[in-house]
């Protein structure tokens, strides 16, 4: 079981996501940094949240072409399992690995709290332990989080049953008044068509420890490393 | 040689700064606003000779999201 979690220039969330590995797997995983151009062969490959590059351009748009980046998406049209989260996200968007973007939150603040999220499918390797319909609750922390995708895309997501996570209320319930971001229908979090790669903005690794709030994002990685060999 | 590329969010994107310039516009008096697109501006210097051909390539690998945002070139 190998996990390497890729480190850019302003990475700043890797080491909350090593924690959660050790913590679901045992097993500690491996820092890489960007300019490397050979992973081996991961199990698992993780694009943790920060602000690569100052967020410059695009937040994820620089990063996307890191010398690692080559490697990564080698690695995505394989099959290993991919999860980025918050900055990692943006750039599975912005090397077109996952569809869609995303954009400034419609607020135009920064937002950092807890949300809830629900979980539209267990259908996958990384929420088959959450389960469908069950709500997690984890933080946030991002200024361009608001995912959009147009009629074409949403069509192919919700088709495909690739829609990971919706904001929510601590039921479960989705609208208007839990979209935080302004997120197309709600959207934290989605999968690639073969459901080996999931993105998503919220971070559930820091939700698996006893001194956190809550561990409720600990089951995901248990899914998802529970899963691989 | 100069190559200016002009980048705005695609139509039908929202685009929440815009609406914030709009209604401070509007809160100080000036009525004639009606919708406001923000954009940027990403000047290049280039080697003379360098066509917009190479400049799209550019603005579609890295420079612009087609996904959410059009460009418009300009050489100069």
């Amino acid at each position: 079981m190998k996990t390497s979690i890729i480190v850019f220039p302003g990475t700043n969330r890797e080491k909350d996501m090593a924690m959660a590995v050790e913590t679901a797997c045992g097993q500690a995983p491996e820092l890489v940094w960007h300019k490397e151009t050979n992973l081996g062969k991961p199990d698992l490959i993780i694009l943790p949240g920060g602000f690569s590059y100052g967020d410059y351009l695009r937040c994820g748009a620089m990063a996307a072409h890191s010398p690692i980046m080559k490697e990564v998406i080698a690695h995505a049209e394989r099959g290993t399992r991919i999860l980025g989260v918050c900055n990692g996200f943006q750039m599975l968007v912005e090397t077109r690995i996952l569809p869609g973007a995303l954009l400034k939150n419609k607020t135009l603040k920064f937002i950092c709290k807890h949300v809830h999220l629900k979980t539209e499918t267990g259908d996958n390797d990384f929420t088959r332990k959450l389960g469908k319909d069950s709500v997690i609750h984890v933080p946030v922390a991002h200024g361009d989080g608001n995912y959009f995708a147009n009629d074409e895309i949403m069509k192919e997501l919700e088709g495909e049953d690739r829609i990971a996570f919706r904001y929510c209320d601590e039921n479960g319930s989705v609208s208007d008044d839990t979209n935080i971001n302004g997120s197309t229908q709600n959207i934290a979090g989605i999968l690639n068509a073969r459901k080996t790669i999931l993105g998503m903005m919220p971070h559930p690794e820091n939700a698996t420890q006893d001194w956190q709030s809550n561990k409720s994002g600990l089951p995901l990685f248990e899914s998802i490393l529970g899963a691989l060999p | 040689m100069k190559a200016t590329v002009h980048i705005t969010l695609k139509k039908g994107v929202l685009d929440p700064q815009g609406k914030a310039i709009g209604h401070a516009l509007h809160g100080m008096g000036f009525d004639e606003v009606g919708d406001v697109r923000q954009g940027k501006v990403i000047e290049l210097d280039v080697a003379d000779g360098t066509d917009e051909a190479r400049v799209k390539d550019m603005c579609e690998k890295l420079l612009a999201n087609p996904v959410i945002e059009d460009y418009e070139i300009k050489i100069a």
